[in-house]
């Protein structure tokens, strides 16, 4: 268990050091490096996994095996309009869980999400699909992220 | 053992690409990029059929003095090897080894912080690496 906490401590210090060498709370890098990190990542952890039939099957892998071996668990839904819009829910995040629940907590939860959001669209646009990902936290440590495919 | 070795990108880019031979480094290049086209139709004809699914695409075609191989990442990037014909006491195993140690070294690779994804693979100890697999001493 030991090593596990050791992701947690660094992905605290990147939020800490995103936030703290900007004043305007910009997300933005904070996102870039999980996109980085995603996209290089990807490439490692599909290594054992035969070819993806289509969007779906990729979507798949995402939340079962990519998110099983970040976060330890699987997501806890998955839900498509089958028109590129795909919605994954994790009812305890990772990076929430340590967080206590509240309103005023609530307001910080977007820097704890925003390198995983960069993180699924890195590692998706590796793959060949070019997307948009959003967070929505309504009550720690639940978190939804909506995949958006751009198909163009 | 293998004549030539060549990674090709998403965007059928080369992004790396030597050979044993330096007198036959042109035409051992033209091998590379005439088998881009037989790896774009393995991937496009067996869609759902299950010899697609896998990632090593095997001998995409030989000529008299060379037998090409192909190997196609889940990222779409590519890996060529030229291999001498008249060898035959390389198996089809030892082919799909070479492939799978030289996408270890590519994962490698691309994991450097330092490297740009999408430009050329210059970095010395891929590249030492993938010289010892071509002479067949790894």
């Amino acid at each position: 268990m030991s090593e596990e906490i050791l992701f947690d401590c660094l992905h605290a210090e990147i939020v800490n050091y995103c936030l703290d060498s900007n004043k305007e709370h910009d997300l933005a890098t904070l996102e870039y490096i999980g996109f980085t990190t995603g996209y290089r990542l990807i490439e490692r952890l599909t290594r054992e996994v035969s070819r993806f039939k289509d969007e779906l099957e990729t979507m798949k892998f995402i939340c079962t095996d990519f998110w099983m071996l970040i976060y330890k668990k699987q997501v806890d839904n998955l839900r498509t309009n089958n028109h590129g819009m795909y919605v994954v829910q994790d009812k305890a995040f990772r990076f929430l869980t340590r967080i206590s629940p509240g309103t005023k907590q609530l307001e910080h939860a977007p820097k704890f999400v925003a390198f995983t959001c960069g993180l699924v669209r890195g590692a998706l646009s590796n793959l060949g699909i070019n997307s948009t990902v959003t967070a929505e936290v309504q009550s720690i440590p639940a978190c939804k992220f909506h995949i958006e495919v751009n198909r163009n | 053992m293998a004549f030539c070795i060549a990674v090709i990108g998403k965007d059928n880019a080369p992004l790396y690409l030597t050979t044993s031979d330096m007198e036959q480094e042109l035409e051992l290049q033209y091998h590379v990029n005439a088998a881009l086209d037989v790896v774009e139709e393995k991937c496009l004809i067996g869609k759902g059929a299950p010899e697609s699914k896998e990632l090593y695409l095997g001998l995409l075609y030989s000529t008299e003095n060379h037998k090409i191989y192909g190997f196609v990442t889940n990222t779409r990037v590519k890996f060529i090897v030229v291999i001498d014909s008249s060898n035959v006491a390389l198996r089809e195993n030892e082919v799909r080894a070479i492939f799978r140690n030289l996408h270890l070294l590519y994962t490698d690779a691309i994991c450097n912080p330092f490297y740009i994804p999408g430009e050329s693979l210059t970095s010395k100890k891929f590249d030492r690496a993938v010289q010892k697999l071509m002479s067949g001493t790894a």
